[in-house]
């Protein structure tokens, strides 16, 4: 505190006011739209569904409905492999609100095979500082009576134990 | 291809920050639980309230507290005819800039005045505590009209 600051008595001898919560919070319905609502209910029959844009044939991932780049309509539907390979992930050492997960623990984008977007995830059954990118995983699906439209239907990723994928075939998509 | 229902569902994004408040606004909020609310005396002589740690024209660093009323004036207000959850009050009230009195400056709060009718610049209001106060802006319930003096 300041020296300078002079309390006027009935402050003085009472503990100090530090810190202050100031949380900010938002609530929101959120609205899939058309193409989402198709992807979430692939994902609560164990399928994972892009759609690929008619003019770059990148398959978007989750859909939106439309190419970002190319701003035309993504019409065509492409089932992708519950595989593929970690493009990027982090180490969590920071504990938040809300979470159960024992630290540390990896969120990771995995690109499923024939993907041209990547899903974000937890990567599991492996010791984290053994995670690496490029790493060939599968999903681990949620028991078949508890699949629901979202993506924690999709519990984790785990190693396939496949070799690696070299750098060249995914740095696009980092 | 008919269209399948959009699926949609509840989304809340919420941020749990906490800060340190410094030694001017420590004051301030320590004040407000221990009941009492605090201006600071700025270079040229105002009373700045909600205090601020550096003066607003010179920068200089400002450290002559003082305590003010628990009375005040409204100096502007507008009606709040819905008020949103966590807002002060869970009736329509009206936000306020009020000048406590031995301040220079007004500070923002809700006046409980039931209706807009009852509200009006230069009008008198008095502070209403929360009987339970930690140390925040809310430790005020809100402002009340006052029958003139």
């Amino acid at each position: 505190m300041s020296e300078l600051l002079v309390l006027p008595p009935a402050l003085r001898d009472v503990e100090p006011v530090r810190s202050i919560r100031t949380p900010a919070r938002l609530e929101y319905t959120f609205r899939a739209g058309e193409a989402t609502s198709r992807f979430l209910r692939g994902i609560a029959s164990k399928r994972i569904l892009g759609e690929r844009c008619p003019v770059c044939g990148k398959v978007m991932l989750p859909p939106r409905g439309s190419c970002p780049t190319d701003g035309v309509p993504t019409g065509e539907q492409v089932e992708l492999a519950d595989r593929g390979i970690v493009t990027t992930f982090c180490v969590v050492n920071v504990k938040f609100s809300g979470s159960a997960m024992e630290l540390p623990y990896v969120c990771a984008s995995v690109l499923p095979d024939g993907a041209d977007m990547g899903l974000f995830g937890l990567v599991q059954e492996i010791p984290f500082d053994q995670i690496r990118m490029g790493m060939r995983v599968e999903a681990v699906w949620v028991d078949d009576d508890e699949l629901q439209p979202n993506l924690a239907s999709i519990k984790w990723w785990r190693p396939t134990g496949e070799p690696d994928a070299p750098y060249e075939s995914y740095r696009e998509h980092v | 291809m008919p269209a399948a229902e959009i699926l949609s569902a509840p989304l809340v994004l919420e941020y749990p920050f906490s800060r340190t408040v410094g030694p001017v606004q420590s004051a301030f909020l320590t004040g407000l639980r221990e009941g009492v609310v605090l201006g600071v005396r700025a270079v040229d002589g105002r009373v700045v309230c909600p205090p601020m740690e550096y003066d607003p024209t010179t920068s200089d660093e400002l450290t002559e507290l003082v305590e003010l009323g628990e009375m005040g004036t409204v100096a502007t207000w507008s009606w709040e005819p819905e008020p949103r959850p966590n807002q002060p009050l869970d009736r329509p009230f009206a936000w306020a800039l009020i000048r406590l009195d031995g301040a220079d400056t007004g500070l923002l709060h809700a006046v409980d005045a039931g209706s807009p009718e009852r509200m009006a610049s230069g009008m008198r209001v008095r502070i209403h505590w929360k009987d339970e106060r930690v140390g925040s802006i809310t430790d005020i319930a809100c402002f009340e009209p006052a029958e003139a003096a």
